[in-house]
């Protein structure tokens, strides 16, 4: 027993490193080339423009819900009208970046994985080791690089949509004004906010793309281990997310407690 | 053991070669050489380390002991960048081809050429060149999910000797494969070899194939593959491509010859591969 827990312990510990390792040099290969910036534009495409339909309307409706749910409370006290004010403080600050990385998680994480998997378990990537390519900068830079530029965008959109969305809902389940809502809403956020909201994104972005491509290089077993990996990919990269959120969120109140 | 004059002029030295996994040791000490434009033929059943041999041999594995020597380089204590370098003077051809399934057949022959940043009026007729050496060339703006077993062979030769490499490497060519397409990429490797003298290294279960590269040869100026003229005592005539084969058993070099040693021998395991 003792010994399968310690066995346990010590993949779990060559699991980290390699992921660290193969993170970090996703990032160190930008010093030097080959650079395929056109791969990378690439994956800015599926990553970014492909999830725009999910993030959008998901964003949408998230936004009509929060005001819905907090609309009724708020109904209690009469005070309808900081409905804008509490849909733009969390959504920018919390439920838009965490709700758009795990949505685009569930996207991308998995298709990331099940591409690369694929490719290894038809010795797609030792052929490009064999014609001299190194996977890691063809494969896993631009992945991570397009994550990071367009988790924030992404977010961006999401945001504004989620207050769109909560916009409608106010208008038309609490009668509340148009103007009002949106005036409120903006005025309720500082630029610490806005900071913290584009912050998580960038990391988001990097986690998700990076599981993504270490779970679908490190793929054991055939198409039932791309199968694997795929699901393993989405469930590890969401969790890292969510745990990512509370450190960040920390760091982005202390920085803005100092800096603003 | 290999003599020191043989040493400098072979082009693939394997010294006293292991490798193993967690699962235990699959070579356990292998050593041979191979000599311009020979053709070497591994010979063994599945799970001998055939593929591993050829994947050490590319770079692509390291082995845990022993030394490989492959165009004069030490390739088993190259970093990973150098490595990079090295392997694009290797031609490797995968078991079921490995082609790029997202790109097509063209731009998959056309990829190290890309790589290598040569300009699009030098790659295209390169390109051609080698689809039409494979007899492929309509297939250019094709997927390899559009193509037969066979022409995914075919584009994976076309492939390899798009860049010219002076050795290729090819793992199973035959493997899987009717016997009539088998022929044709038997045809084609030893055209590749005839016409640009490339030395080869070829793992495979098949005798036959490597019966087929050791009695034919392509006569580029006939455009055929004739029979290769014996002299009489000791096979190959001088002056003809020559192929040896190793066969491993037990992740060691169970026999090494010519073709006729295996065919005389009276040896149970090497009469194995002569059914």
């Amino acid at each position: 027993m003792g010994a399968v827990l310690a066995d346990a312990f010590k993949q779990l510990l060559a699991n980290i490193q390699a992921y660290s390792e193969m993170a970090g040099r996703s990032l160190a290969n930008l010093a030097t080339g080959p650079r395929y910036f056109q791969d990378m534009l690439d994956q800015m495409d599926d990553i970014g423009v492909g999830s725009l339909p999910i993030v959008l309307m998901s964003g949408f409706f998230i936004g009509a819900v929060m005001v819905l749910q907090t609309g009724s409370q708020f109904t209690r006290f009469g005070q309808t009208a900081l409905t804008g004010d509490i849909v733009a403080l969390a959504l920018v600050r919390e439920l838009g970046p965490t709700l758009t990385g795990i949505l685009v998680a569930g996207r991308c994480s998995s298709g990331i994985a099940s591409e690369l998997g694929s490719m290894v378990v038809t010795e797609q990537v030792d052929a490009m080791r064999a014609m001299g390519t190194d996977p890691s900068r063809k494969l896993i830079t631009p992945r991570v690089l397009a994550g990071i530029l367009m988790l924030p965008l992404l977010t961006a959109l999401n945001d504004f949509m989620g207050l769109l969305g909560g916009c409608v809902a106010s208008v038309f389940s609490l009668r509340l004004n148009a103007v009002q809502f949106w005036t409120r809403a903006i005025n309720a956020l500082d630029f610490a906010d806005v900071m913290q909201g584009m912050m998580k994104p960038l990391v988001y972005g990097f986690i998700l793309a990076t599981v993504g491509c270490y779970r679908g290089l490190t793929v054991r077993g055939g198409t039932q281990g791309v199968g694997r990996a795929t699901t393993q990919a989405v469930v590890v990269a969401s969790v890292m997310i969510i745990a990512a959120d509370v450190f960040l969120t920390k760091l982005a109140l202390y920085l803005g407690d100092k800096l603003f | 053991m290999p003599s020191p004059e043989n040493e400098t002029s072979a082009v693939v030295t394997f010294a006293n070669v292991r490798i193993g996994f967690d699962e235990g040791e699959i070579l356990r000490g292998v050593s041979f050489q191979v000599m311009p434009r020979e053709t070497l033929v591994l010979l063994g059943e599945t799970g001998t380390g055939k593929t591993l041999t050829l994947k050490m041999a590319a770079g692509l594995l390291r082995p845990t002991q022993g030394s490989i020597a492959v165009l004069g380089q030490e390739v088993s204590s190259m970093d990973e960048r150098e490595l990079l370098t090295y392997r694009r003077q290797v031609g490797f051809v995968f078991q079921e081809g490995a082609l790029f399934d997202s790109l097509t057949v063209w731009e998959n022959v056309a990829y190290r050429l890309r790589e290598d940043g040569l300009e699009d009026e030098e790659i295209e007729p390169r390109v051609a060149e080698a689809l039409q050496f494979v007899e492929l060339e309509h297939t250019g703006e094709m997927l390899p999910s559009e193509l037969s077993g066979g022409m995914r062979r075919r584009v994976s030769i076309a492939r390899a000797l798009a860049s010219r490499p002076p050795i290729v490497l090819y793992d199973s060519p035959t493997a899987g494969l009717d016997p009539v397409t088998a022929q044709t990429i038997i045809t084609l490797i030893l055209r590749l070899r005839d016409v640009f003298g490339v030395t080869a290294m070829l793992a495979t279960h098949r005798l036959q194939d490597g019966f087929a590269l050791a009695k034919f040869r392509f006569d580029p100026d006939a455009k055929r593959v004739v029979r290769i003229p014996e002299n009489g005592n000791n096979g190959i005539a001088p002056g003809e491509p020559t192929t040896r084969f190793l066969v491993y058993r037990d992740g060691r070099v169970y026999f090494e010859g010519q073709p006729e040693e295996i065919r005389e021998s009276k040896d149970a395991y090497l009469q194995r591969f002569l059914v």
